[in-house]
Formats: C-alpha cells, sequence, structure tokens
C-alpha cells in the first residue's frame, strides 16, 4: 500500500486524482476487512497458532488426552524425552538425512542440471522422468521401495540370486535399514532439488563462461569458480529445503519401516507417532512437537540470517 | 540455457558421456517403477524367480478385480473430495486475506501479515497432538473437516504470501480507474484482481491439491472409518490385509499412482513450475 501511493506522487499526474482514488479507499474499508479477514484469521488461530501453544502447555503435563491435564510435571517429559534411546537414534537420523542430502543429493542434483543444460536431443524427457519420484506420494514411493528390498520377491532378492549370495533382508537388519532408508529419500527427491538447480543455471550469464573459457580455463575449472559461485544462493535454498524436509519425514518412513526395526530408522516425527499418539501419551508427544518447533524455528531464522541474508 | 561447451562443437565422447550417464540415473528411477507396474500382471510364483522380467503369462485378474471392486474407487473419491474442498477453501480464504494486505490500508496489517507468516515455519506434525484433541472435542474426528480444516490452516501461509505479492503487482492505473468509477473493494477483487490473477490461482491450487492428495499423517490421526480413507490410508490397509501376496499390493500402487503419473506427464510444465515456484516463493 505504502508503495502504491509512492507511486502515486512520484508520477507527474496531477494532484487531484490522487486525491479522487484515496477517498473511495477510507470510504470502503470497514466491510472489506470484516469480511475478507475473520476467515483467514479464524482457522488459522484456531488450528495452527493454538496448537502450538497447547503443545507447550500439554508438555508440562502427564496427561492421556481425556478430561484436563492436572498432573502437572515440569519438565520431566523432556528429560524423559532426552534420555530415551529411541529419541537419541531419531536425532541422529535426521542428522543423517541431512547429511546425506549435502554429501549425495546435491552433488547429484547439480551434476544432472549440468549435464541437462547441454543441447542435447532427449533433455525434456529427462527431466520429467528425474522429477517424476517427487511428484508420487511418499506412501506409494516407500510401498515401492518396500518392495524392491523384499528379501522373498523383491529386486534384491534377484540381484542377490543372481550373484549367487544370500538374499539380505535389507530393511529387517538394524545396522542396513537407516541406509536402505537413506536411499530412498535420495531417489524420491534428489529430482526437485535438480529443478531448483536448472533455474539457477538458467540465470548464469554465459558471457561469464565465454570469458573464463577465453582464459583457458579447463572445464571443471570453469565449473568450480564460475558456474559454482554463481549458484550458491540456489545451494543455499536447495540446502534449506532438504533440512526442513528431514524433519518432518514421516510419510516415507511409515511404509517402509515403521520406525523400526527396533527403533533404528526413528525420525523425530515416527517417534512422535509412536510413542506419543499410539499410545495417547499426550505429554510426551508434546514435548516431541516443542523439540520440533524450536528446531524448525531456530532454523528458519538462524539459517535465514546467517546464510541467506544477501539472497 | 547455460551451454558449458559453449563454442565448441561437442565431440562424440562427451556425448557419449552424458547419455550414458543420464541413461543410468533414469534407469535407476523407473525400474523400480516398471518393476511394480509389471508385477502386478504376475502370479505370486512368477514373480519370486522373474521379479524383473516381463511375465511368463499376463494375470489381468489383478487389475480388473481391483478395478472393478468398490474399495480402489471410493479411496480414489475419498482423496479428490478432500483435496478439492481443500483447494477451494485455500484459494477463497487466502485471497480474500491477500487482498486486504496488499490493497488495504488498516492498521497492524504488517503485524497481521506476519501473525500468517508464522505457519510456514514449522510442519504439521509439530501440533498434531493438540490438533487431534481439538478435532476431538470440536466433534469432528472421523470426519473429512476433521483433515481438511487442518490442512488448509497449515496451507494459509504460503498461500497468503503468493497471492499477497501476485496482487501487489498488478498495476495501479487499475484501481485508479476503478476506484474513480466508484466501484469498491469487494467488486474491485471479484471483478479485477481475481480475474487477472489466474496464474498464482493456478499455482496454489496445484501445490494445495497435491499436498492434499498425498497427505498421510492427518488423515491417519483424524480419520478412523476405513470407508473414509483417502488412498494413502486405503493402500497401507491393503498391504496390510494382503501381506505378502504382493502381485496384488503392486497392481493396487500401480493404479492408485496411475492418475498422478498421468496428469502429471499432461500438465508437467504447470506442475513443475507450481511446485517449484510455490517451495521457492515461499
Amino acid at each position: 500500500m505504502t508503495d502504491m501511493t509512492a507511486a502515486t506522487y512520484a508520477r507527474p499526474a496531477p494532484a487531484k486524482s490522487a486525491v479522487k482514488y484515496k477517498s473511495p479507499t477510507a470510504r470502503g474499508r470497514l466491510p472489506v476487512l470484516i469480511l475478507f479477514l475473520p476467515p483467514a484469521l479464524l482457522l488459522f488461530t484456531l488450528f495452527v497458532i493454538l496448537p502450538m501453544g497447547e503443545a507447550a502447555w500439554y508438555s508440562l503435563y502427564r496427561w492421556n488426552g481425556y478430561g484436563t491435564p492436572t498432573e502437572f510435571i515440569g519438565i520431566k517429559n523432556f528429560t524423559v524425552l532426552f534420555n530415551n534411546a529411541a529419541f537419541s537414534q531419531a536425532l541422529i537420523n535426521n542428522g543423517l538425512i541431512i547429511l546425506i542430502s549435502l554429501l549425495l543429493q546435491i552433488p547429484l542434483a547439480i551434476w544432472l542440471a549440468m549435464m541437462l543444460a547441454h543441447k542435447i536431443a532427449g533433455v525434456v524427457a529427462f527431466r520429467l522422468i528425474f522429477f517424476l519420484p517427487y511428484v508420487l506420494a511418499d506412501v506409494a514411493a516407500g510401498l515401492i521401495w518396500r518392495f524392491v528390498y523384499d528379501g522373498d520377491y523383491g529386486l534384491f532378492a534377484a540381484v542377490a540370486g543372481f550373484f549367487g549370495v544370500a538374499t539380505p533382508y535389507v530393511l529387517a537388519d538394524r545396522s542396513l535399514a537407516i541406509y536402505a532408508v537413506l536411499a530412498v529419500i535420495v531417489w524420491k527427491y534428489f529430482g526437485f532439488h535438480m529443478m531448483l538447480y536448472i533455474a539457477g543455471l538458467q540465470a548464469v550469464d554465459r558471457s561469464v563462461l565465454e570469458a573464463a573459457e577465453i582464459d583457458g580455463a579447463t572445464g571443471w575449472q570453469k565449473f568450480r569458480y564460475v558456474t559454482l559461485p554463481l549458484l550458491a544462493s540456489t545451494v543455499r535454498l536447495s540446502v534449506f529445503f532438504a533440512i526442513i524436509g528431514s524433519l518432518q519425514l514421516f510419510d516415507l518412513v511409515m511404509p517402509l519401516t515403521g520406525g523400526g526395526p527396533s527403533n533404528s530408522t526413528q525420525t523425530m516425527v515416527t517417534f512422535l507417532y509412536t510413542y506419543g499418539v499410539t499410545r495417547m501419551q499426550v505429554g510426551l508427544g508434546s514435548a516431541v512437537g516443542v523439540v520440533l518447533f524450536v528446531i524448525c524455528v531456530t532454523l528458519a531464522f538462524g539459517y535465514k540470517r546467517i546464510f541467506m541474508r544477501h539472497d | 540455457m547455460t551451454d558449458t561447451t559453449s563454442g565448441i562443437k561437442m565431440t562424440a565422447g562427451t556425448r557419449l558421456y552424458l547419455y550414458a550417464s543420464l541413461s543410468l540415473v533414469a534407469c535407476l528411477v523407473l525400474v523400480p517403477l516398471m518393476t511394480t507396474a509389471l508385477g502386478g500382471f504376475k502370479s505370486l510364483g512368477d514373480l519370486r524367480v522373474n521379479p524383473f522380467g516381463l511375465p511368463h503369462q499376463w494375470v489381468w485378474s489383478n487389475y480388473t478385480d481391483i478395478l472393478f471392486g468398490e474399495r480402489y474407487w471410493r479411496q480414489m473419491g475419498n482423496s479428490l473430495l478432500i483435496a478439492v474442498i481443500s483447494v477451494f477453501l485455500t484459494v477463497v480464504v487466502s485471497a480474500m486475506a491477500a487482498f486486504t494486505f496488499a490493497h488495504v490500508k488498516f492498521f497492524g496489517s504488517a503485524q497481521l501479515m506476519n501473525y500468517f507468516l508464522i505457519g510456514l515455519m514449522f510442519p504439521v506434525a509439530t501440533a498434531i497432538l493438540p490438533l487431534f484433541i481439538r478435532i476431538r472435542d470440536l466433534g469432528l474426528l472421523d470426519s473429512y473437516w476433521g483433515v481438511i480444516l487442518p490442512q488448509v490452516a497449515f496451507g494459509l501461509g504460503m498461500s497468503i504470501l503468493l497471492f499477497r505479492n501476485y496482487f501487489r503487482n498488478l498495476p495501479d492505473e487499475l484501481f485508479q480507474a476503478a476506484f474513480v468509477d466508484g466501484c469498491g473493494y469487494i467488486r474491485f477483487f471479484w471483478y479485477v484482481s481475481l480475474p487477472l490473477s489466474r496464474p498464482i490461482v493456478a499455482t496454489v491450487s496445484i501445490v494445495t491439491f497435491v499436498n492434499s492428495w498425498n497427505s498421510y499423517i492427518l488423515p491417519l490421526i483424524m480419520l478412523n472409518t476405513e470407508t473414509k480413507y483417502p488412498w494413502p490410508l486405503g493402500i497401507m490397509v491393503y498391504r496390510g490385509e494382503f501381506g505378502t501376496e504382493w502381485q496384488l499390493v503392486l497392481a493396487f500402487i500401480t493404479l492408485t499412482i496411475l492418475p498422478t503419473v498421468i496428469v502429471f506427464f499432461l500438465a508437467q510444465k504447470h506442475i513443475i513450475a507450481g511446485l517449484t515456484a510455490g517451495a521457492v516463493k515461499s
């Protein structure tokens, strides 16, 4: 609104028009505010803000969800949480997911985006194929991969049979299951990151690359010293999405392992579901929600302030 | 387009390297999907000895039994209903709110906008238990509204932001002309802003629809009658029931993701633009 009036005055138009334009503004303001704002405000307050506040409140109680919470236990839910092996595992797993995004998924996405920037036939088809897993629902992708990993019927069984080794039951193996889940995460989401880099590469000025070429830069040097620095803001954005995505991961894990075997593939949200929702431990579950909330908000502010202030 | 080999003609070696790498990744993406679709045509024994290749005998009944049954259509219908109502509500409610932020000057406007932006910072999962209790106390448990209302509420932050930025960029002259002609805010919203905002309505609709169509955690917690389940829940139940009869489960998965794949290939431009723009702009 402010820039609008500023623009009006900046123009060499007669002052009269500005006056005429302003008067109905004040007159019709009330009805539009009363009609247009409350639906959004009501929905948002009732189903986003209040529940979040209640989570903070419930997290201080032991409560099974019936009646009103009366058994105040202070921060005991939080101490229980941080001494819980499954929750620690969940935190580690969330960290691992972020790590794998940084080390594998994002380099893969950049590599593919660079290749698809060449003018060769079939670029559009490849781009579509790579984006396809991202469009599929997490639940469907999880089930498909559950079949792939199945030790009796799946593709892993066939590959193992071909090489004549014993069939690995990947998803039932405590130490392997998390890596199997990580592979599915990369499979599902690399296409989204690739699209970000394709958009980023389109903004890279070709003349800079040509200049580097004339100066005798090799392909790798051009990438390392020209393209990558110019992609920096896209990299920061993509890392941000990878972190946020890791924190809310749930749908993909449930059909694959449901957090098992023996909690080795829990994430924060599957932990919340297994221990908070299915057992109706409202206090403990809300405490997980609060931890998740604090991490998200800290990240949203911290990351944007530190890494994205110039973007 | 950045062409890293600009100027120089691409050598046959580079070309080979490009196609080989791209095809390898494409195979990694497609093989699980193809085996799923083909697996649905196999018998269980066939699947066990030959998960990769074409079926020895095409068992069409795996698919037709599902297609002629009621279950598949009911789940898809439930998902569609929930998604359509969510899209409609999100577009209407957020466009109206965004309009006031973009064009109506009022006390506390900036603060109120920031209030909505809080919604961008955390996922539904953080507040899922209090949300469950609220929905239960409102008597909406096991109803579509119990899924739709929280879903719409959590989408408001991003949609309002997208709409507001778009409305702001509409040319000023429009307002001046309309207001001089005696047009009020509400008529202006209806006859000028909305018709001019089709691209952003499309973006918000696509994002909301895809989120709702694929949503799992909200229906999982809010619904408990199987006839009301949308497909992500239904498919998990189906998998639980048929356990190791993978050929049926694979056929079921294929049929449920088929609409998504078809729509994606038909409207790929809009969907890719919508999903990436929706994420980036927020």
